[in-house]
């Protein structure tokens, strides 16, 4: 951030004068993240006055706000790491689709294919889907070498712990809920759970980053992520899918066509008035 | 006396110490433990280090704005504020007397301490906490009304004996 009034946010300054082992894996690396967050909050967001329960708007807003702190945070940092003077809204608002490499999963709609109305259940499911590969990637950031990425990641932990707690719980409640519930929620689970195998894709900027000491490869997290989903999902009376050869590419650049989408009601203000501040 | 600085340290300390939160205008920054460090320069440049709380929290630039204008209105002729992120903050930071300042205004403090991950995966049923305290009444062991309240930190808990609903400060 670029700190010209004092109304933004001044920069970190942990580890300030320490030089990072940034290479060119690492930009990708923190963009999937960050990029992830923030496609993950606007998503969340668009609850916002469409809540089933006036608490859940609330929850579902709140959740969006954390997401997107941690998204404000780590693209900022990502700005950092390219050096062409890119602010977290640069990167947010003036990119295209095929510059972000936010996993599928996040971009995907509430809405249930063929269906008409969005699935509460299933962003719920989403949001501990997510919450519990966070919460198992952050643990890991917290010990990274880059002094600035462990501070975003170990607040970024208690954050995610507490979304994590709040999504399982719905996901237990309407899996085992009602005959009607729980079908949806089968349902949103068999159309979700192909695209977290992209999750633990391996490949050469984990690999890198994870030589470098800055982060985990991302496919070294599936034994811990599964430890948190299955008790609740078998508590949820939910029937695990077996995992099929599907996979999205999001964390490559390659989006599904839910992202242009998204993209243009989330950059619609900053494309049409160009430098726009509040 | 020619050349003194405008604000020694205690000073700028004692003008934190009454910086409010915006959210929760009851505690102070410092009392919060927001503020981490707070030095004077020998040209009277006041350094200020700061830690954000939540990382959505929609205060963090107001306090940042506040903290700046409070120790300039004091006559510090120039403030640098830092943000550190490690570690984390916790509310633990958060002194007794705070607690006890939160419990008189109605809201529960965070209870137990919350800076130890447990590394317990989620635990759906079992979720939430009810060894909290009424803040009114007393009375321990509380039923959860919303896991979020009017700001993110807080969630909505009511009273089992009074029945009367208060906030609870989430711990983390």
């Amino acid at each position: 951030m670029d700190g010209d009034t004092i109304t933004r946010l001044p920069a970190a300054t942990d580890g300030a004068g320490a030089a990072p082992a940034w290479d060119a894996t690492t930009l990708p690396y923190l963009l999937r993240l960050g990029d992830a967050c923030l496609v993950h909050a606007q998503r969340l967001a668009e609850w916002c006055g469409h809540a089933p329960v006036l608490e859940e708007d609330i929850a579902l807003t709140n959740l969006a706000l954390d997401q997107l702190g941690q998204a404000r945070a780590l693209l900022s940092l990502a700005g950092r790491c390219e050096g062409r003077g890119r602010d977290e809204d640069a990167l947010a608002y003036q990119r295209g689709e095929a510059e972000f490499l936010n996993p599928s999963l996040l971009e995907l709609p509430h809405t249930p294919p063929g269906d008409s109305a969005p699935c509460f259940g299933r962003t719920l499911l989403r949001g501990f889907l997510w919450a519990s590969f966070a919460q198992a990637l952050y643990r890991r950031l917290a010990d990274s070498r880059d002094p600035a990425l462990a501070g975003i990641a170990a607040r970024a932990l208690k954050e995610c712990r507490y979304h994590a707690e709040h999504c399982a719980d719905w996901v237990v409640r309407l899996g085992d809920g009602t005959a009607e519930s729980q079908r949806r929620m089968q349902a949103a689970l068999e159309d979700l759970w192909p695209y977290t195998a992209e999750l633990f894709e391996d490949d050469a900027v984990d690999r890198a980053v994870a030589a470098a000491g800055l982060g985990p490869a991302w496919a070294e997290l599936r034994p811990a992520w599964l430890a948190s989903v299955e008790p609740v999902l078998r508590e949820a009376t939910l029937r695990m899918p077996p995992d099929t050869p599907f996979r999205s590419h999001g964390r490559r650049g390659r989006h599904t066509e839910a992202m242009g989408l998204l993209l243009a009601e989330m950059q619609s203000l900053a494309r049409a008035f160009p430098g726009a501040v509040w | 006396m020619p050349g003194e600085v405008a604000l020694d340290e205690s000073a700028a300390r004692a003008v934190l110490q009454r910086v409010l939160d915006p959210e929760l205008p009851l505690l102070s920054v410092v009392e919060l433990g927001i503020v981490r460090e707070c030095r004077v320069a020998a040209d009277g440049e006041v350094e200020v280090v700061l830690t954000p709380t939540y990382s959505g929290c929609p205060a963090t630039e107001a306090i940042a704005e506040a903290v700046e204008l409070a120790l300039l209105g004091a006559g510090a002729p120039r403030v640098a504020l830092h943000w550190r992120l490690q570690p984390a903050w916790t509310t633990d930071w958060i002194g007794p007397a705070a607690r006890e300042t939160l419990r008189r205004h109605g809201i529960a403090p965070p209870s137990g301490a919350a800076a130890v991950e447990d590394g317990a995966a989620a635990r759906p049923l079992r979720l939430h906490r009810r060894d909290v305290a009424c803040p009114r009444c007393g009375q321990a062991g509380a039923e959860r009304l919303s896991a979020f309240g009017a700001t993110a930190c807080k969630a909505l808990y009511r009273c089992l004996g009074c029945r009367e609903p208060f906030e609870y400060f989430k711990p983390i």
